[in-house]
């Protein structure tokens, strides 16, 4: 059951050989039993999902039931989830009861979708390997000395290792692509203000962007149809009609205009990594599309950049967790500055500390011109270079990450090799399109994804491509032995 | 660039950041490193370049003035760490 997709889910509930109950019985199930092996959630929410269960085999009775009705899922704990902790992995929101829940988690409820509970996640979904959480590390279900990427690494994880048929993520700079990739699923970071922030617990706002994490690109669009669409509640939301994501899947690829860049397949890139991406262009080639080699000259500094903006961000940000009105407050302050200083240096661990810090430095009085705006400049270099080569292709093609999943411990008391995680995947967020990421093969047992971008709102394409390379290859059907 | 451990307490302190005296070093070090990296953007000129500060360059939108969140103040703080008569407590600030 658990090695179906959510589409063939679908079309069994809807047959009525199978029942949500069961259904989120048999995953809860799983996640009791494989779970301590992965630490890939921090809440299971066991009985919420059960009366969801029931609630949704009752809707279907009456002729009530979508696609995803009765589907079971998990939330990254980033998602306020009303009535339910909501940690977003950190200590200062430990005993954070959320009152009020995310637009996406709204509306995935109101498509009858369960919540099984809530995924482990980089603390503040800083992070590229879910190592930095308050809860101990999430471990990757293809081998558990590696880590699954971050920050989404629990929804990546949890996904991959069948204990939920999808998951939500979010992506700052690759948070949804590389977990994705490291652990060999298909994830999709929408065109910024496609899905709602509000209720996602901000660490960059002009960053920030939610999506969906399946097995394969059809349950990402289905699930991306139900998160999309304008809020008035977010002030970046777009107010522009959402298509049918499904509906295009199949499209032919015939005359499809891939750019490959050079940038980034240069000389960062290892050999076997490049042999992988090959074989799965010369595959969409076999499809019909034209590949052709283009430049993005500004990717060398997408990441400088990003280690400006994102910090400068958070720390305004994070600026509102100060230890009075809700989150973790130190014992016996002194007086209001020790309450501040305290709760936050108690509350926060060391790389969201890192974080603030550089924010708080590149923000204060004489530093703006250097840093912030000159970040700023940047940004815009890096967007034009994306909106020049959108003039000659559809699609872009490269690695979401440089490697195959790393050890745990080997680059997380080194953060500048860990930034160095993503940097195919920042500039997407610092230009604000759209990002998919899908498995192409495996380098010593350990999956490898590659990278479609496309222009802003392409993401029906993206799924399209990667739907059409998912019907004629079984990267994305392998599943990890220790979880069939 | 390199940060003193002076440098590293004065940005704790703007950013209300409590710092273990034995973690400085680790934060000057790292923090110096970071902006190393940061400091690869002085290598590209970006006179006359326009700031790009929302990743779609658009305007912020308008809603009528009209009252659209109820008071919720009792469920608000209930997850807050010391509330009484629907204020929240800090140590006293004024002598």
């Amino acid at each position: 059951m658990h090695n179906k997709t959510l589409a063939e889910l679908s079309a069994a509930l809807t047959q009525g050989t199978l029942s949500s109950v069961a259904l989120t019985q048999h995953f809860l199930d799983r996640i009791q039993r494989y779970d301590s092996q992965l630490n890939s959630l921090i809440s299971v929410t066991a009985e919420r999902a059960l009366n969801q269960a029931a609630s949704a085999d009752q809707r279907r009775q009456a002729g009530q039931a979508g696609p995803l009705t009765g589907i079971p899922l998990l939330h990254k704990d980033i998602f306020c989830t009303q009535g339910v902790k909501t940690s977003c992995g950190s200590k200062m929101l430990d005993n954070f009861i959320a009152p009020y829940s995310a637009t996406v988690v709204e509306k995935l409820d109101a498509a009858g979708m369960v919540m099984l509970g809530k995924t482990n996640m980089d603390e503040f979904a800083m992070g590229s390997s879910s190592e930095t959480s308050y809860y101990g590390p999430v471990r990757n279900p293809w081998d558990t000395a590696a880590v699954p990427g971050g920050s989404s690494g629990g929804s990546a994880a949890a996904v991959a290792a069948r204990l939920a048929p999808v998951a939500t993520g979010t992506d700052t700079g690759g948070s949804i692509r590389q977990p994705a990739a490291l652990c060999g699923i298909t994830g999709i970071k929408p065109t910024y203000g496609r899905v709602s922030r509000y209720g996602m617990i901000a660490f960059a706002s002009s960053l920030d962007q939610g999506g969906p994490m399946a097995r394969t690109a059809e349950d990402a669009a289905l699930m991306l149809g139900a998160m999309a669409g304008f809020d008035p509640r977010d002030s970046t939301s777009i107010d522009a009609p959402v298509p049918d994501y499904s509906a295009t899947l199949n499209d032919s690829l015939d005359g499809l205009r891939i750019g490959l860049p050079k940038e980034y397949f240069g000389e960062g890139l290892a050999p076997e990594m490049a042999a992988l991406l090959d074989a799965a262009i010369k595959t969409l080639e076999q499809q019909g599309a034209q590949i052709k080699e283009i430049s993005l000259p500004n990717t060398h500094l997408a990441v400088p950049a990003y280690y400006v903006v994102a910090p400068a961000e958070c720390s305004s940000n994070l600026s509102r967790l100060d230890g009075v009105r809700y989150g973790y407050r130190c014992a016996h302050p002194k007086d209001l500055m020790d309450l501040y200083q305290r709760s936050r240096g108690e509350g926060f661990g060391a790389e969201v500390k890192r974080r603030i810090m550089i924010g708080t430095y590149a923000l204060s009085a004489g530093y703006y011109d250097a840093y912030y705006l000159k970040a700023q400049q940047l940004r815009r270099l890096i967007a034009d270079d994306f909106k020049a080569a959108f003039t000659e292709v559809d699609v872009i093609a490269g690695p979401t990450a440089p490697t195959a999943a790393f050890n745990l411990g080997e680059k997380v008391d080194d953060p500048v090799t860990m930034y160095l995680s993503d940097i195919y995947t920042i500039a997407v967020n610092l230009a604000g399109v759209p990002g998919l990421s899908m498995p192409v093969g495996f380098l010593g047992g350990r999956p490898v994804g590659m990278q479609l971008i496309g222009n802003h709102f392409a993401e029906a394409r993206l799924l399209n491509v990667a739907h059409r390379y998912q019907q004629v290859t079984a990267w994305h059907s392998q599943a990890p032995a220790a979880f069939t | 660039m390199s940060l003193s451990k002076a440098d590293v307490e004065k940005i704790a302190h703007l950013a209300r950041i409590a710092l273990d005296q034995a973690d400085v070093p680790k934060y000057a070090e790292n923090l110096s490193n970071i902006f190393t990296l940061v400091e690869q953007m002085n290598r590209i000129d970006t006179t006359d370049i326009l700031p790009m500060a929302h990743p779609l360059d658009m305007a912020a939108r308008l809603r009528p003035d009209v009252v659209s969140e109820s008071n919720q103040r009792d469920q608000f703080q209930q997850i807050a760490p010391q509330v009484e008569a629907g204020l929240y407590l800090v140590p006293k600030v004024i002598e």
